[in-house]
């Protein structure tokens, strides 16, 4: 019989990493991530893992990577202050294609904001948080359930694609505590990152396999040379401005997610077939975005629900196929309008779109959302 | 038993253990209750002591989307403070527990309105205050038994759960006067 645990998202989170095979974390606590931290301190050292408490969240990330280098997997923790100074290593991490697995929980920003409050803030800082050109992958967990199992996808994806993957949660689903049914071991999949199978002499750093354009790794202290740099490689890892080579490593690291966009995005419907007015929500908010669809449904309202799950690539082509009879896009959020830009996009102008921001620290009660339906019904 | 949602709030000040207390009644609802659905939440200030915060639990034997309190069914209120911010959205007919120490203005609202000595048990029978919240929860189980929602015996396992070892009596006996409290009111 599968287990049935009641537990926080943040704890879920921390359970979801050990089975996908976290081996490291380098944290410094913050509200509302700090239990994250806190329990991998107990259950790390139970699977021989390493948790290390570091001088702050730059230095965090900075050994997060150090010991996916090493060849663990490796996950570090956040919120929005810490998310922003983990910043510039993230990027480092985009370019050195060293998997790593960040957590953020949303509260209320900017700066240190409202640090026990939820929010959606941070969408856009998940996507262009770091600069230069790169793709982001972000998945936003809505339940207790979802935060286990999606970190273990956050794992799966890092490791598959050789990148920083980042799991925006929020304060509301990160301290929520709900129950869980923890899925047998074995009933899931695990993916770990692909090795070199040539002698050490010949390994080639960052030649791509032309299957997938992902290089195998190393890791440090295999016998195989491997130079890191956050500057433009070639394929050794060292520095170069040659105009073709600089331009093929940015093409490759788009196109290695590009490329596989189908597999990666993930999404959730709720009555979709006949829907004139479509809310979508995502995180915290999709949970009071469905109970006000279910509500609208009751009265013979006809409102479907669309729920990205990954944020980043966010589900283009998923929604444009939904379109067909819809009249009004509605985008809740908890912040004043960042992922109702994409959905600007893929609507492209076919049906009107409406955002709705809340920045007070609350979440959405379902009568505001259902008031909103009535709105544009 | 339908769908029916019910929704449960534990209100006070920060220090006062009313996160745990919710905490508690999730456990106990969701582990050692068959079928229900449950989902806790709180909200609190950046302090640790003071301020008044909240939490909630929410059980169903349906799906559960909106995971916090919106008309609640039953709330145990603990501060004044709590009380001035909370207690207004109470569901009519609803259950409203206020501490009679702390709460010297009961709310005038549409509710049944019980004002008992939760406190002032904790603090004059057990003579530690710190157990107010398991007291609090002796009360929340004779409601929830009334209910027919949970057996009194889950909230017991799920307390034994989580306080630390060496204070099981304390609470326990803490439990029970809560227990008490309001089942001869019922």
């Amino acid at each position: 019989m599968p287990k049935v645990e009641f537990w926080q998202g943040n704890t879920a989170v921390v359970m979801g990493a050990i089975a996908a095979g976290c081996r490291f974390f380098g944290g410094y606590p913050i509200t509302p991530s700090s239990e994250i931290a806190e329990i991998m301190a107990a259950e790390l050292p139970k699977v021989g893992g390493k948790f290390i408490q570091m001088e702050d969240e730059i230095a965090s990330i900075a050994s997060v990577i150090g010991a996916s280098i090493a060849g663990l997997k490796a996950m570090t923790a956040t919120s929005g202050p810490g998310f922003s100074l983990k910043q510039e290593n993230i990027g480092f991490a985009y370019m050195t294609e060293v998997p790593v697995v960040v957590i953020n929980v949303m509260r209320g920003g900017p700066s240190t904001g409202l640090p026990t409050k939820v929010s959606q803030q941070d969408v856009m800082q998940a996507r262009w948080g770091t600069h230069g050109d790169h793709e982001t992958i972000a998945l936003a967990p809505a339940s207790v359930q979802e935060c286990y199992e999606l970190t273990i996808e956050a794992f799966n994806l890092s490791e598959r694609f050789r990148q920083p993957v980042i799991l925006l949660s929020d304060e509301v689903v990160g301290h929520m505590r709900e129950k869980i049914v923890i899925p047998e071991k074995g009933s899931y999949h695990i993916v770990d990152r692909k090795r070199p199978k040539e002698d050490p002499e010949k390994f080639v750093p960052y030649k791509p396999d032309p299957e997938d354009d992902i290089p195998p790794m190393a890791s440090f202290g295999d016998g195989y040379r491997w130079h890191v740099t956050g500057l433009t490689h070639n394929q050794w890892g060292f520095p170069t401005n040659d105009p073709d080579i600089a331009e093929e490593k940015i093409l490759r690291l788009m196109r290695k997610v590009r490329r596989f966009k189908g597999e990666i995005v993930k999404y959730d419907t709720y009555e979709v077939e006949d829907a004139e007015i479509l809310v979508v929500a995502y995180g915290s908010v999709s949970r009071t975005a469905l109970s006000a669809v279910r509500e609208a449904r009751s009265r013979g309202m006809r409102v479907g629900f669309f729920r990205p799950i990954t944020l980043w690539p966010f589900p283009d082509d998923e929604l444009r196929g939904l379109l067909g009879g819809v009249k009004s896009v509605l985008v809740p959020e908890l912040n004043c309008g960042q992922m109702i830009l994409e959905v600007e996009r893929v609507v492209g102008g076919k049906a009107r779109v409406f955002g709705k921001g809340l920045v007070n620290g609350e979440l959405f009660r379902p009568s505001e959302i259902f008031d909103f339906i009535k709105e544009v019904a | 038993m339908s769908d029916q949602r019910y929704e449960i709030r534990i209100a006070g000040s920060g220090g006062q253990g009313v996160i745990l207390a919710a905490v508690i009644v999730g456990e106990a609802l969701a582990l050692y209750e068959e079928g229900l659905n449950v989902v806790q939440t709180q909200a609190y200030g950046p302090e640790a002591r003071g301020g008044a915060s909240k939490a909630e639990v929410i059980v169903s034997r349906g799906k559960i989307d909106y995971p916090k309190a919106t008309n609640p069914n039953l709330q145990v209120i603990l501060t004044q403070k709590a009380c001035d911010e909370y207690v207004h959205d109470a569901s009519p007919n609803s259950v409203v527990i206020v501490d009679d120490f702390f709460v010297t203005e009961p709310p005038k609202i549409n509710a049944n309105i019980y004002s008992l000595p939760i406190v002032r048990t904790a603090r004059e029978e057990i003579g530690r205050e710190i157990v107010t919240n398991m007291v609090a929860l002796g009360t929340i189980a004779s409601i929830l038994e009334s209910w027919d929602l949970a057996k009194p015996e889950s909230i017991r396992k799920a307390i034994l759960d989580r306080v630390p070892k060496g204070t099981e009596e304390l609470n326990s006996k803490a439990f029970e006067l809560g227990y008490k409290l309001i089942k001869e009111k019922l």
